[in-house]
Parts: structure tokens; C-alpha cells; sequence
């Protein structure tokens, strides 16, 4: 399934990304930002792309625990790298934006240290899939419920808490120009992370195959 | 009398916790944008710190991640259909 879907999802992401860039480039700079909140068009996709690996994750870590399902794993596995990678760009590019509009690479205000400790928790998840030994799945999949239950948190942050982050009322109240270059970004955001998933997700298909080879050789 | 001694403490309670949330909720930080404005048209920016290397580092670092797990997962995946192969033609070399 995985492998039939790659070519198009490909395609798709990099017709996308090459529309997005394009109106990125056309789009308005901010009036108080000027040309840094571009970065904005990158940046929030970026965790958009973070939680959905995380609730991939967390859904097929349910499965893991509840069925023991071998290719839940595989999707929870892959959701937890891409949470990392696309928590990784987020939290690098947030400090280039904050570096112009705060005046600070990083503050520790609430939003970036639960969005810091969220990305931490699907680090641990994969450290423990590496180290953790037999039975790592299932422990993996506990830490991973645990990182799913708490995102929602971590997104609303900025609404109960006094920061310096913008809030999350900014999205709807975007005008045109830039509302529609934050659409196709995040659609192509959207089709990068299924494209990445489902080669992590064939790749995770192919070590279970070469693990059951060398079962059968062994044996 | 004895209900008046406990309620003599009311109004100091009633003090301190406003002299403590008075600094506290002073030192909160400003309140942040809830909305983003574009520039006016025909009106000229002037900026301080010039954003144009932090705009292009944002973008730089996405590729340069994007690119690089794409490469290591092209590496795995190579590496473990190369282990697969050698172990099936290991295979039939010993039932031969």
C-alpha cells in the first residue's frame, strides 16, 4: 500500500512546495515584522506536520497496545521519527523568527518549553525503540500516548497563558494575501509528511522481512 | 470575642496576598498580537536587524533536514534490501 502510494504523494509535494514558494514570494511582508514573518509560511506547517506524525503515532501506539499489531508498530515508529523531524524545523526556525520580532533567540516562556518537552518526549520514544530491547514496542507505545496526550495541551498553551508567542486566533484572522500562501504551505507540508511516511513505513516492512529471513536461516 | 480574634486576621491575609499579586501580576509579559496585519501598500519599511539571513537559514535548515532523512532513509532502505539478498543467496547456496 505504502509503495503504491509514494509516487503521487511525491509528485504532489513537490508541485505544492513549488506553488507555495511562489506565492510566499508574492505574499505581503507584516506591517510590525516586515520580511521575517515569511518564516511564519514554514514554521507553523512545520508543527502542523509535528502533530500529525503525533497522532499517527498515538493512534497506531493504541494498536500496538490494545491488538499487538505488527503494522500499527510500523506507522507508529514512523510517526514518531517524523514528529522529531518536523518538531526539529520548528523549533529551529521559531528561534530565527524570535531573534528579529523578540529580540531573543529563546525565552523560557511556556509555549516553547512544552513545545521543547514534547518534541523531548518522542525523542525518548525512539531512544527507547533503539535501547530498550525486547518488548521496547510496547514501552514505546506507552511513552508515545503519553506525548499524544499532552499535544493538545501544548497547542493551547498560548491561550490560557500570558506569552510572547502569538496566539492561535492568529490563523483565522489571516487577510487573503496571506492566508492563501499559508494554505497551499501547509497542504504541501501535508503531502511531505504522508510521502516521508510512507517510505519510513516500507522501510520498517522491509527490516520485519529481513528479520524473519534470518529467523528462517537460523532455523 | 472569640469570634472576632480568628476574623482580626482577615484583613492581613487580604493585604498580603495584594501586595503579592500586585508585583506578580505586574511582571507578567505584554500581551502578545492575536492577528497579523500586512504592510500598507506604498508605505517603506526600515528595518534594524536585517531579516533577509534569518529568512533564508529558516528555509536553508528545512531543506538541508528534509533532504538528509530523505538520504538516510534511501541508506537504510538500501543497506537492508543488500543484507536480504546476500542472506537469500547464502540461503541456496547451503541447500545446494
Amino acid at each position: 500500500m505504502a509503495k503504491s502510494l509514494l509516487a503521487p504523494l511525491a509528485a504532489a509535494t513537490v508541485v505544492l512546495f513549488a506553488i507555495a514558494l511562489v506565492l510566499i514570494a508574492q505574499a505581503p511582508p507584516e506591517s510590525t515584522m516586515g520580511l521575517v514573518q515569511k518564516i511564519f509560511y514554514f514554521h507553523l506547517p512545520s508543527w502542523l506536520g509535528m502533530y500529525s506524525a503525533i497522532f499517527t503515532c498515538g493512534v497506531a501506539s493504541i494498536l500496538v497496545l490494545a491488538k499487538g499489531s505488527a503494522v500499527a508498530d510500523r506507522f507508529a515508529v514512523a510517526g514518531a521519527e517524523l514528529a522529531v523531524l518536523f518538531g526539529a524545523n520548528g523549533l529551529v526556525t521559531g528561534p530565527l523568527w524570535a531573534r528579529k520580532a523578540w529580540g531573543v533567540w529563546w525565552t523560557w516562556e511556556v509555549r516553547l518549553v512544552s513545545a521543547l518537552l514534547l518534541w523531548l518526549v518522542f525523542v525518548a520514544y525512539l531512544i527507547v525503540r533503539r535501547y530498550a530491547g525486547p518488548g521496547s514496542d510496547k514501552l514505546a507505545a506507552a511513552v508515545a500516548l503519553f506525548g499524544t496526550a499532552v499535544s493538545p495541551f501544548v497547542y493551547i498553551s498560548v491561550n490560557f497563558w500570558r506569552t510572547m508567542h502569538p496566539k492561535t486566533t492568529v490563523l483565522p484572522t489571516l487577510p487573503t494575501s496571506m492566508g492563501v500562501p499559508m494554505l497551499f504551505s501547509c497542504l504541501a507540508f501535508m503531502a511531505l509528511f504522508g510521502t516521508l511516511l510512507a517510505i519510513r513505513v516500507r522501510l520498517a516492512e522491509r527490516e520485519t522481512a529481513l528479520d524473519a529471513l534470518y529467523l528462517a536461516y537460523e532455523d | 470575642m472569640a469570634i472576632r480574634r480568628p476574623l482580626r486576621g482577615v484583613p492581613t491575609a487580604v493585604l498580603t496576598a495584594w501586595l503579592i499579586a500586585v508585583p506578580a501580576l505586574a511582571q507578567q509579559p505584554p500581551g502578545t498580537a492575536s492577528e497579523y496585519v500586512p504592510v500598507p501598500e506604498g508605505s517603506i519599511q526600515t528595518e534594524q536587524l536585517p531579516a533577509a539571513p534569518l529568512l533564508i537559514a529558516a528555509y536553508a535548515f528545512f531543506i538541508a533536514v528534509v533532504v538528509l532523512y530523505v538520504w538516510t532513509l534511501g541508506r537504510r532502505l538500501t543497506k537492508v534490501e543488500t543484507e536480504m539478498r546476500a542472506l537469500e543467496q547464502k540461503a541456496q547456496t547451503g541447500r545446494r
